[in-house]
C-alpha cells in the first residue's frame, strides 16, 4: 500500500435531514481529517442528498474516513472515486477589477484559452466562469492572482458522477 | 382512528420495548411526560439526584441486565448533565436510549429559557442523535433508537422531544418494525476469513488471545472459555475484557497494558500470533505503537468496520459479533501445541508476579482479595483512578462475578451510580463499589437515591487524601510536585501548613450517616474482615466502607505513558 499523501474525492450519499451535514463535517474535524471541499444537494429523490467530498489524506486515513463515513446512521452509501472513472466539475468564478484596457484584453484571452465564460463585464471590471476540474481551477486562479493585482475568487467545490463509459473527467 | 398526544405515545411505545425502568429527572418541558407516567404503574421511575449520576445508573442497569438503559431528562442543563453519561456509554459501547425535553418549535433558536442545541452538542458522543419535528414522526424514530441504540455495536441514541410536539394529536400506531436504509449492521462471520485465521492459531508456536470489552458486551465468556480450553492457548484481557474466561483459569495469564502484569505484556511482546477480539487496541492497551506485538500476525475480530486496522496493522480483519464469531470458533478449532510457550509463559510470572510489597500497612490488594474470599456471586463496580487498576489486577471474576467499570473514557464519578444501576437491575446480586475518595465526592448526593430505594450496596472508598492516579505519575515522573492533587489542600492547609486540619474532610461515616445508610472504617488489615462481615448483615441501607490507605501507594507494574509494553516499572 503506498502511503502517499494526495488528494481523493468521494461520493457519499445521505439522508435529507436536519443536522446531516453538521455530522459529516463534525467527523471530520473531530477525528482531525483534513476536509478539502465538500458540496451537496438534494438527488432525484428529495429524501437523500448527495455529497462530494474532496480529502487530503494517506491511505490508512482514507480508509478510516470511509468507514467512519459508513459506521454513522444516517449516511445511505459511500462511493470511493480513486480507482473508477467519473465526470467531476467545479464551478470558479473570478473578477477581475481595477482593470486597465490591456488588463480587460488579457482576461479574454485567458478567458478563451481555458474555454470559459465571460460573463458579466463593467468598466473597470470583468466577471469570468469556469467549469472545469478543481486541479485546472487550481491552476487558474495560481494564474490569475499573477497576472493581475487585484482578484475575487469563489470556488464551488467538486461535484462528481460515475462516468457511463470508460472516460475520465 | 383515535388520537393520542405524544406523551402518550411515549409511554405506549416504552411499554412495548419492555422498559421496565427508567431513570428521570423532571423538568418544564417533561412535565407532561412525568403526567402521562403517574397514570401506569408497569414502568418503576427511578429519581436520582443529579443527571450525570442518572445516566451512569441507567449505563450501569444496561451493561449488568443486557436490557437497554432509558433516561428522561429535562431541557437545557437537564440535557447538558448528560453529556459525560453519554460519552461515557459511548465509549464503552452501552446501549441508551436517551429522552431530553425541548422548548416549542417556534421557540428553538430563541435563546428561550432553558433551551440548548444537545443535538448538536452531543452529536459526536452519540451514536444517533435526533430532534423529533413531526408528531406523526415520533413512533418511528423511538422505534429506531432502540434498535439503532441496541444492535450492531451498541451505543447511547438521544432523542430530543420539543414541548408541543408531544402534546399535539397523532397516530397512536407504535411501528413494529425498522427499515433505516443507512444502517443494516452484520453480525455474522466470514467463514473464509475466519479458517484462514484458525489455520495461522493451529501453525503458530507461540499464539495468544487478546480478550477485550467485546467478549464481555456479546456475553461470550462461557463459550469463550470452551474454546481456550479446546485449544489451550493462553489468553489475556484489556480491562474491561476481564472474565472473559474466570480468573483462575490455568490459562489465563492477567491483563495486558499500562497497569497490565508483567506476563502478559512480555506475552504480548514475544507471541507469534495475536488473536484478538472485541478489543480497540486503545493506547493504554498497546503502550507504543512500534513496539506493541512486534513478532505477531494479528487477527482482529470486532463488530465495529472502523476499530479494525485502525491503531495496528492487522493481518486477518474478520467484523462480526464476538458471540457469533466465538461460536463458530468453538466448532473448528483444534488442540494446539503450546506445551513450551506455557512454560515460557509460567517463568515469566514466577520471575515478577503481580503482588503489592507485603507491610504491616493495609494494602488495597488485602483489600480486594478478603473481597474476594467473601463473595464469590457479585458484581464489582469500580470508578476510576488507582483503586480502579487494583481492582482490574487482582478481583477474581468467575462466572458469577461481573465487573464494569468507565474503561474508555475513565469518567471519575462513575462508580456510585453505577452501582445503584446495577443493583436495580440486578436485586438479587451483591453489588460492590469501589471508588477513591476523589470519585466518591463525585457523585455523593447519590446517597439518598440509594436510601430510598433501600438498595444494600457495599461502598468501598480507598481514602488516601489524595487524588491518587494523578499523584502516582507526579511521583514517578513529576519529582514528586505534587500540584492540585491533595484533596485536603486549601487556605487552611496553606495557612497552618497542614497542621491545624479537620480530621476528615469529609468524613464518610458521618456523611453515610446523615443519609440514613450505615458507615463503617477501617485502619487495619485485621480489621477487613469484619467490616465485610457486617456490611453483609445491613440489607436495608448502603453501607459505606472507608479505608484509609497510605498515600505513597503505587499501582505497579506500570509502563511509562507512550513507552514500550515490554519497559515496565516494576517495584516502585
Amino acid at each position: 500500500m503506498d502511503n502517499s499523501i494526495k488528494k481523493r474525492w468521494i461520493s457519499v450519499y445521505v439522508e435529507n435531514q436536519v443536522g446531516v451535514l453538521s455530522k459529516i463535517s463534525g467527523l471530520f474535524s473531530a477525528k482531525s481529517y483534513n476536509l478539502d471541499s465538500l458540496t451537496v444537494g438534494k438527488t432525484e429523490d428529495p429524501t437523500v442528498s448527495r455529497m462530494t467530498i474532496a480529502t487530503v489524506s494517506d491511505d490508512e486515513t482514507f480508509e478510516q474516513i470511509k468507514k467512519q463515513l459508513n459506521r454513522t446512521i444516517e449516511v445511505i452509501k459511500v462511493i470511493d472515486f480513486t480507482n473508477i472513472f467519473v465526470r467531476m466539475k467545479e464551478i470558479l468564478y473570478v473578477k477581475v477589477l481595477k482593470c486597465t484596457p490591456e488588463d480587460k484584453v488579457e482576461v479574454f484571452q485567458i478567458a478563451e484559452t481555458f474555454k470559459a465564460k465571460v460573463i458579466d463585464y463593467g468598466r473597470d471590471s470583468v466577471l469570468v466562469e469556469f467549469v472545469q476540474t478543481a486541479t485546472k481551477n487550481d491552476a487558474v486562479v495560481k494564474l490569475m492572482k499573477e497576472e493581475f493585482k487585484t482578484i475575487e475568487v469563489v470556488r464551488g467545490g467538486s461535484v462528481g458522477i460515475e462516468s457511463i463509459s470508460m472516460m475520465e473527467r | 382512528m383515535r388520537k393520542i398526544t405524544g406523551n402518550k405515545l411515549l409511554v405506549r411505545a416504552l411499554k412495548e420495548e419492555g422498559v421496565d425502568t427508567i431513570f428521570g429527572y423532571p423538568g418544564a418541558c417533561t412535565i407532561d411526560i412525568s403526567d402521562e407516567l403517574y397514570k401506569q404503574d408497569d414502568i418503576r421511575i427511578i429519581l436520582p439526584r443529579h443527571e450525570q449520576a442518572l445516566v451512569h445508573e441507567a449505563d450501569a442497569y444496561a451493561r449488568t441486565t443486557g436490557k437497554t438503559g432509558v433516561c428522561l431528562v429535562t431541557s437545557g442543563p437537564g440535557a447538558t448533565n448528560l453529556v459525560t453519561g453519554l460519552a461515557t456509554a459511548n465509549y464503552d459501547s452501552v446501549p441508551l436510549v436517551c429522552f431530553t425535553g425541548q422548548v416549542a418549535r417556534h421557540l428553538i433558536g430563541n435563546d428561550a429559557f432553558q433551551e440548548v442545541d444537545i443535538v448538536g452538542i452531543t452529536r459526536s458522543i452519540t451514536k444517533y442523535g435526533v430532534t423529533v419535528r413531526n408528531r406523526e414522526d415520533l413512533g418511528r424514530i423511538i422505534k429506531e433508537a432502540f434498535y439503532i441504540a441496541r444492535t450492531g455495536r451498541p451505543g447511547p441514541v438521544l432523542i430530543d422531544l420539543p414541548k408541543d410536539v408531544m402534546c399535539e394529536l397523532g397516530s397512536a400506531e407504535y411501528p413494529s418494525t425498522v427499515n433505516i436504509r443507512g444502517y443494516k449492521p452484520n453480525t455474522s462471520v466470514h467463514m473464509g476469513q475466519l479458517k484462514k485465521a484458525l489455520k495461522m492459531l493451529k501453525k503458530a508456536k507461540k499464539p495468544l488471545f487478546l480478550a477485550g470489552g467485546g467478549v464481555n458486551i456479546a456475553r461470550a465468556n462461557e463459550v469463550f472459555t470452551e474454546v481456550v480450553n479446546k485449544t489451550n492457548v493462553p489468553v489475556v484481557t484489556t480491562i474491561m475484557g476481564r472474565g472473559a474466561v474466570p480468573t483462575n483459569h490455568p490459562l489465563f495469564i492477567g491483563n495486558l497494558g499500562m497497569h497490565g502484569c508483567y506476563a502478559a505484556n512480555m506475552a504480548v511482546g514475544e507471541c507469534d500470533l495475536l488473536f484478538s477480539i472485541g478489543t480497540r487496541f486503545n493506547d493504554r492497551i498497546t503502550g507504543k505503537l512500534h513496539s506493541f506485538a512486534p513478532h505477531a500476525q494479528i487477527v482482529h475480530i470486532d463488530i465495529d468496520t472502523a476499530s479494525i486496522s485502525r491503531n495496528i496493522h492487522v493481518h486477518i480483519p474478520i467484523v462480526a459479533d464476538a458471540l457469533e464469531a466465538v461460536q463458530k470458533m468453538n466448532e473448528y478449532v483444534e488442540p494446539c501445541d503450546t506445551k513450551k510457550w506455557l512454560a515460557q509463559i509460567r517463568k515469566w510470572d514466577e520471575e515478577h508476579p503481580l503482588k503489592i510489597k507485603s507491610k504491616p500497612q493495609m494494602t488495597p490488594q488485602d483489600i480486594i482479595e478478603e473481597m474476594n474470599r467473601q463473595f464469590d456471586d457479585a458484581i464489582i463496580v469500580s470508578d476510576v483512578g488507582q483503586h480502579q487498576m487494583f481492582v482490574s489486577q487482582y478481583t477474581e471474576i468467575t462466572d458469577k462475578k461481573r465487573m464494569i467499570m468507565s474503561g474508555g473514557l475513565g469518567t471519575m464519578g462513575y462508580g456510585f451510580p453505577g452501582a445503584i444501576g446495577a443493583q436495580l437491575g440486578n436485586p438479587d446480586k451483591r453489588v460492590i463499589a469501589i471508588s477513591g475518595d476523589g470519585g466518591m465526592q463525585m457523585n455523593i448526593q447519590e446517597f439518598a437515591t440509594a436510601v430510598l430505594e433501600e438498595l444494600p450496596l457495599i461502598l468501598c472508598v480507598f481514602n488516601n487524601e489524595y487524588l491518587g492516579m494523578v499523584r502516582q505519575w507526579q511521583k514517578l515522573f513529576y519529582g514528586k510536585r505534587y500540584s492540585m492533587t491533595n484533596l485536603r489542600s486549601g487556605a487552611l492547609f496553606r495557612r497552618t501548613d497542614g497542621r491545624e486540619m479537620p480530621e476528615y474532610t469529609p468524613d464518610f461515616v458521618k456523611l453515610a450517616e446523615s443519609y440514613g445508610a450505615k458507615g463503617l472504617r477501617v485502619s487495619r488489615k485485621e480489621e477487613i474482615a469484619a467490616a465485610f462481615e457486617e456490611a453483609k448483615k445491613n440489607t436495608g441501607t448502603p453501607t459505606l466502607i472507608e479505608f484509609l490507605i497510605d498515600p505513597e501507594e503505587i499501582v505497579c507494574p506500570m509502563v511509562q505513558p507512550g513507552g514500550s509494553l515490554d519497559e515496565m516499572i516494576l517495584d516502585c
